[in-house]
C-alpha cells in the first residue's frame, strides 16, 4: 500500500459537495411528494369499481417494479422529448423518483388501507358520508399509520436512488461528487467523503419522518 | 334539504320504516325471506334470533349497508332504491350504532361527533360543536370530549358512538348488539342511555338479547330465525306465551344462559 491520502481536492470541492447536499434533499423531497400523490390515487383507482383504471394501476406497479431505475429514467429522458416535452435532468429526475417510488408506495399504502376494518368504513357510511369522503377522513389517516415504518423505509431508499439521477446529470452529490473525482483522480477520498454523507442524509430523512409520525400519528391505540 | 322535506311530508300518519316482501341474498345464499315489517314513529323494537338468523341483515338493509334484492323499504316515506339520492335521504335520517362501536380511532370524541354533522349536513364547526357537547352531555361523557377512543372504557365508546349518531338527528335509531361486546359491568350504562332515549320518544330497532332492556322498552318483540320473522309480539305475551316452536327453543336457550 504506497497510496498516498490527499483529501485537498475533497476540502476545495466541501463548497459544492455540501450544496449539492441540498440538491439531493430537492430530489427526494420532490420524488416524495409525487409518489404520496401518485400512491395514494392509485389505491383509489386500485381498488376502484372501473375495471380498466384498476387494471392499469396493476400493470403499471409491475412495470415499474419489474424494471431497473437507470432503464426507467433513461426512458423518461430519452422517450420524453420524442413526445415533444423537453425537460431539465432536474425536473426528469423528479418524476421518474416520484414514478417509482409511487409504484412502491401503491401497494404499501394498499396495505394499509386494506387493514382498516370495514366496521369503520360502515360506520362513516352509516353517517351519511360518502365514499370518497370516508376514504379521506376515516380511512387515510389511520391506514397511513399503519404502514408508516414501510414508507419511512421506501422514502429512504428513494433518497439514497436519487445518486443513480447522476446518469442523466441531475444536479445532486453523487454527480458533483464524480465531477470532483475525474478532475482529481481521488476517488478513495471523493466517494469516502459522500458515503457518509449519505449516511448524514439518510439519518435526516429518518429524523424527518420520525417528526411527522409524532406530529400526526401519535393519536393513542389499544 | 329537498330530502328532509320528502322524508317529513310523507311520513306523518304512516310508519316510519315499512318494509314489504323484501328478500335479501348474498350471492345463492338467501339472508331474507319475506321480510314485512311496520315501524311507527316513536315505535321500540327489540329483535332477537339465534346467531346468523338475520338481524343483522335486516338492519343495515333499512340504511342500505346491505342491498336487498325483492321487495320495498321504505324510511319515512322515501322508497330506498339503489340510487345514491335516496340512500343519502334515508342514511341522513337514520343513526346505527355497532357492536363494536366503530369510533374513528384517530379522532377526540368530540370530533368524532362534529364530523357527519359538517361533511354531510353541512352544519358550521360552532353549531356541530355545541351539538356535540350538548349530545355528550346526555350520555353523561362530555368530560371526555378531548379524549381520544382508545382512552375510554369500551362502555364509554359505545355511549359515545350513540351520541355521535345523534349528533346526526336522525328519526330512527338502529343499535346492532350495542352491548355485546361490553365487559358485564358496562352493559347497564349502554341500556340506560338507551332507555333514556326511548323514553324521549325515539323510534329505535334495537338487536339485543338483553331480555330486561326489551320488557322493559320494547312495544313489540320480533323473533326471527332463518331469515324470516317468525314471531312478534308485545313483550309481555312474547315471553310469557311464545306461539312457534323456535320461539320457546330460543327463548329456553338464551334464558338459561343468563
Ligand atoms: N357479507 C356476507 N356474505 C355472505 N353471507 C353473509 C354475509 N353477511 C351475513 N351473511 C350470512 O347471512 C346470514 C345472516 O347473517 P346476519 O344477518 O349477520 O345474522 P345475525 O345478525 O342474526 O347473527 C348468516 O348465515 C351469515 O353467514
Ligand atoms: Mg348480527
Amino acid at each position: 500500500m504506497n497510496y498516498q491520502l490527499d483529501f485537498t481536492p475533497v476540502i476545495e470541492g466541501l463548497p459544492a459537495l455540501l450544496s449539492a447536499c441540498l440538491g439531493t434533499f430537492t430530489l427526494a423531497l420532490g420524488g416524495m411528494a409525487l409518489a404520496i400523490v401518485i400512491g395514494i390515487g392509485g389505491v383509489v383507482l386500485r381498488d376502484s369499481h372501473f375495471a380498466p383504471a384498476r387494471w392499469l394501476v396493476k400493470s403499471f406497479v409491475e412495470l415499474i417494479r419489474n424494471t431497473p431505475f437507470l432503464v426507467q429514467i433513461y426512458f423518461i429522458y430519452f422517450a420524453l422529448p420524442l413526445a415533444g416535452v423537453r425537460l431539465d435532468p432536474t425536473p426528469t429526475a423528479v418524476i421518474a423518483l416520484g414514478i417509482n417510488g409511487g409504484a412502491y408506495a401503491i401497494e404499501i399504502i394498499r396495505g394499509g388501507v386494506q387493514s382498516i376494518s370495514k366496521g369503520q368504513i360502515e360506520a362513516g357510511l352509516a353517517l351519511g358520508l360518502h365514499k370518497a369522503q370516508v376514504f379521506r377522513l376515516i380511512v387515510l389517516k389511520p391506514a397511513l399509520r399503519a404502514i408508516f415504518p414501510s414508507l419511512t423505509s421506501q422514502f429512504v431508499l428513494l433518497t439514497l436512488t436519487t445518486s443513480i439521477c447522476s446518469a442523466i446529470s441531475a444536479y445532486e452529490l453523487t454527480s458533483v461528487a464524480q465531477r470532483i473525482e475525474s478532475d482529481s483522480f481521488r476517488s478513495f477520498e471523493v466517494f469516502g467523503t459522500i458515503t457518509l454523507f449519505y449516511l448524514v442524509i439518510s439519518w435526516v430523512m429518518m429524523r424527518f419522518f420520525a417528526l411527522i409520525s409524532a406530529r400526526y400519528f401519535s393519536y393513542p391505540v389499544k | 334539504m329537498t330530502s328532509h322535506t320528502d322524508i317529513d311530508a310523507t311520513a306523518t300518519g304512516e310508519a316510519m320504516i315499512a318494509m314489504s316482501r323484501v328478500e335479501k341474498w348474498y350471492g345463492a345464499f338467501k339472508a331474507l325471506t319475506d321480510i314485512n315489517l311496520a315501524v311507527r314513529k316513536g315505535e321500540r323494537i327489540v329483535l332477537c334470533g339465534p346467531s346468523g338468523s338475520g338481524k343483522s341483515t335486516l338492519i343495515r338493509c333499512i340504511n342500505h349497508l346491505e342491498s336487498y334484492q325483492k321487495g320495498e323499504i321504505r324510511v319515512g316515506g322515501t322508497l330506498l332504491g339503489n340510487n345514491a339520492r335516496t340512500i343519502d335521504a334515508v342514511r341522513r335520517e337514520v343513526g346505527m350504532v355497532f357492536q363494536h362501536f366503530n369510533l374513528f380511532p384517530h379522532m377526540t370524541v368530540l370530533q368524532n361527533c362534529m364530523l357527519a354533522p359538517m361533511r354531510s349536513l353541512g352544519a358550521s364547526k360552532a353549531e356541530a360543536e355545541a351539538s356535540a357537547r350538548s349530545l355528550l352531555g346526555r350520555v353523561k361523557i362530555v368530560e371526555q370530549a378531548d379524549k381520544y377512543p382508545a382512552q375510554l372504557s369500551g362502555g364509554q365508546q359505545q355511549r359515545v358512538a350513540i351520541a355521535r349518531a345523534l349528533c346526526m338527528r336522525p328519526k330512527v335509531m338502529l343499535f346492532d348488539e350495542p352491548t355485546s361486546a361490553l365487559d358485564p359491568e358496562m352493559v347497564k350504562e349502554v341500556l340506560d342511555t338507551m332507555i333514556g332515549l326511548a323514553e324521549e320518544g325515539m323510534t329505535m330497532i334495537c338487536v339485543t338479547h338483553e331480555m330486561g332492556f326489551a320488557r322493559k322498552v320494547a312495544d313489540r318483540v320480533i323473533f326471527m330465525s332463518e331469515g324470516e320473522i317468525v314471531e312478534e309480539a308485545p313483550p309481555a305475551a312474547f315471553f310469557t306465551a311464545p306461539r312457534q316452536e323456535r320461539t320457546r327453543k330460543f327463548l329456553g336457550e338464551i334464558l338459561h344462559a343468563h
